[in-house]
């Protein structure tokens, strides 16, 4: 199996990404090279084993962290926003979504 | 004094607590040489384009700061002495990119928690290191503002993702640095750049402030000259960080260097058999062995141990880490920081190309790649897939941890690689980092040694592999081999050489 034209378009489209067609070309290859790679992962007989999503639990159980559902942080507007694109009375501006 | 920066951070550590060395001298002369060292278009000459940004004012005044501590007979463990940090550390003092466009001018709210803890233990920030961007890569060639060199050949890629934190460290620009590491972005430099790091077990280190690659896989490790050192810098940089980092282990910070002078009489190392194949070169395989040779001196004894699933970890982790990535970085939106498109039409233009200028060819890559592992009808095929041989992975080191104390064997297949050898294939790169990757994905604390030189006279690292929370038994490995030869002292003409 291997990857199409039409579907770097729906990847990069899923992904937020505006690819040249040049762009999507070398993509292509590139992709189409690296699933060659993983192949013989997908050989590989994983039945009955459960999938390892934080490497400690390999070790001893790892249970979620929760704590107290109470605000710890100061406000912090100004700081917070120091870096945003555009910003207006403490709202970050987008462009117009609603007609 | 001239040859400060061939001092040991041990040592510099005790001078500045004894008064004989003084905080801003120490800075000033690290500084100094750091600013030549500048990333950009115009780096030139003896550069290796290992710093992002350095800020003179406020190097200095922290370093005064220490300086009254110090006056005060106050003070931590390593008050006044220099660090710098890869430049995925968000800092509140210096810009913070990550090596991307998408971050050009970003100046973090507050400090990662492991740049507020060495700053608790009186370190001295020069600076933010170059590295790939967000931590992709394994040459520093895919950083957005310029490459790192290595100081040993300025033609030779300094490794990656920590690039920035290797070059500067063998160059003398400062006694310490951060990285981080992912699949080896912390070991593999240091091996190419003759240094000494340590990744410790998976969630040692808080990733708080650590701008997220692959959020099941970052670690934040030190990278320094010796094992001692590393013990130093470890034990101030680890601990629980529970309100920060809901991944971090419930287990206390701890001293690293109690145990660094352990006698290695009777120490079994193992060495997988899938790490001495014929990938590996000649010239690696014969420093390591050499390195071998002194421990069994020492009273260790070598046994084989198996790690089957060594050659899958490739997939493996070129499966998970870019799905990790491509969660990770939706949030570089052109909304609440970073670059932003000019004049979108509407805000589906915003983010496509406000992406797509922001990030590089190789981090649009990862993404692409972890979009569509993720999309739907190709999760199970491969994401889950991946992570039931990353169990199985974990396993076999559990397996062959039953025969052995510590894992031995090379970090990458060969020397530092000229640059631009591998930039215009990246499954190129992807396979050569083998050895690191398997110890990532179990979450195994790893270091690289310095084990003499290879080809070119390149610098050759041994990696070892110790079993979860075994950070000061690694660390005492490599002391006492530090403490019977030399190769750690071993320094490229380029650090020698006074600044202008």
């Amino acid at each position: 199996m291997s990857l199409q034209p039409d579907d770097i378009r729906r990847i990069a489209s899923l992904a937020r990404l505006s690819l040249s067609s040049y762009q999507s070309e070398r993509m292509l290859g590139q992709l189409n090279g690296f699933f060659d790679l993983v192949e013989q992962m997908r050989a590989v007989d994983t039945q009955g084993i459960e999938p390892l999503a934080h490497p400690v639990a390999a070790m001893q159980d790892i249970a979620l962290r929760l704590r107290e559902d109470l605000a710890s942080e100061p406000n912090n507007r100004e700081a917070n926003q120091r870096s945003a694109p555009a910003v207006e009375q403490g709202l970050f501006l987008v462009p117009r979504v609603i007609e | 004094m001239n040859d400060l920066h061939h001092v040991s951070l041990a040592e510099m550590a005790r001078q500045l607590r004894e008064r004989r060395l003084g905080a801003v001298e120490v800075a000033t002369h690290f500084q100094q040489r750091a600013a030549q060292h500048l990333a950009g278009p115009n780096a030139h000459g003896d550069n290796t384009g290992a710093f992002l940004a350095v800020d003179a004012e406020v190097t200095q005044a922290q370093a005064q700061a220490a300086q009254a501590r110090l006056d005060a007979g106050q003070g931590g463990p390593l008050e006044g002495v220099p660090i710098a940090h890869k430049d995925i550390f968000v800092t509140r003092d210096f810009p913070t990119t990550a090596g991307s466009r998408m971050l050009e001018g970003y100046r973090s709210p507050f400090d990662a928690t492991v740049v507020n803890r060495l700053a608790q233990a009186g370190m001295v920030a020069l600076g933010k290191l170059n590295c790939d961007e967000f931590a992709m890569g394994s040459a520093n060639e895919n950083s957005a503002y310029g490459v790192s060199r290595n100081p040993w050949d300025l033609q030779r890629v300094p490794g990656g993702s920590s690039g920035g934190s290797a070059a500067a460290v063998a160059a003398g620009l400062t006694p310490a640095a951060t990285g981080t590491d992912t699949g080896g972005s912390i070991r593999q430099p240091a091996s190419f750049c003759g240094i000494t790091g340590i990744k410790p077990t998976y969630g040692r280190a808080s990733r708080y402030g650590m701008i997220a690659y692959a959020s099941s896989l970052d670690q934040a490790g030190p990278m320094a000259r010796s094992a001692e050192d590393c013990a130093l810098l470890l034990s101030a940089m680890c601990g629980p960080d529970p309100d920060r980092d809901s991944t971090s282990l419930d287990v206390p910070a701890e001293d690293f260097r109690l145990r660094l002078n352990d006698s290695l009489q009777g120490l079994r190392i193992g060495l997988p058999a899938q790490f001495w194949g014929d990938g590996l070169a000649d010239d690696v395989r014969a420093a390591i062995d050499q390195a071998l040779a002194e421990l069994k001196q020492l009273g260790a004894v070598v046994v084989p141990v198996q790690l089957p699933r060594t050659e899958l970890s490739i997939p493996v982790y070129y499966i998970l880490a870019p799905a990790e990535a491509s969660s990770n970085l939706s949030r570089f939106d052109g909304v609440k920081f970073g670059h932003r498109a000019a004049d979108p039409v509407d805000l589906l233009d915003l983010y496509r190309r406000t992406r797509s200028e922001g990030f590089g060819e190789e981090v649009q890559r990862r993404i692409m790649i972890g979009t569509y592992v993720l999309s739907h009808g190709y999760y199970d095929a491969y994401y889950l897939q991946a992570q039931k041989i990353r169990r199985m992975i974990a396993s076999d080191f559990q397996q062959a941890f039953t025969q052995c104390d510590v894992i031995a064997g090379p970090v990458a297949p060969t020397v530092a690689w000229a640059l631009g050898e591998k930039s215009a294939d990246p499954l190129a790169s992807y396979l050569a980092d083998i050895y690191t990757l398997p110890a990532s994905l179990a979450g195994l604390p790893g270091m690289s040694v310095p084990c003499g030189l290879g080809a070119g006279g390149m610098p050759v690292g041994m990696q070892l592999i110790g079993n979860y929370l075994q950070e000061s038994r690694l660390l005492n490995v490599a002391h006492q081999l530090q403490r019977q030869t030399d190769w750690h002292q071993q320094r490229p003409a380029l650090a020698s050489k006074e600044v202008a």
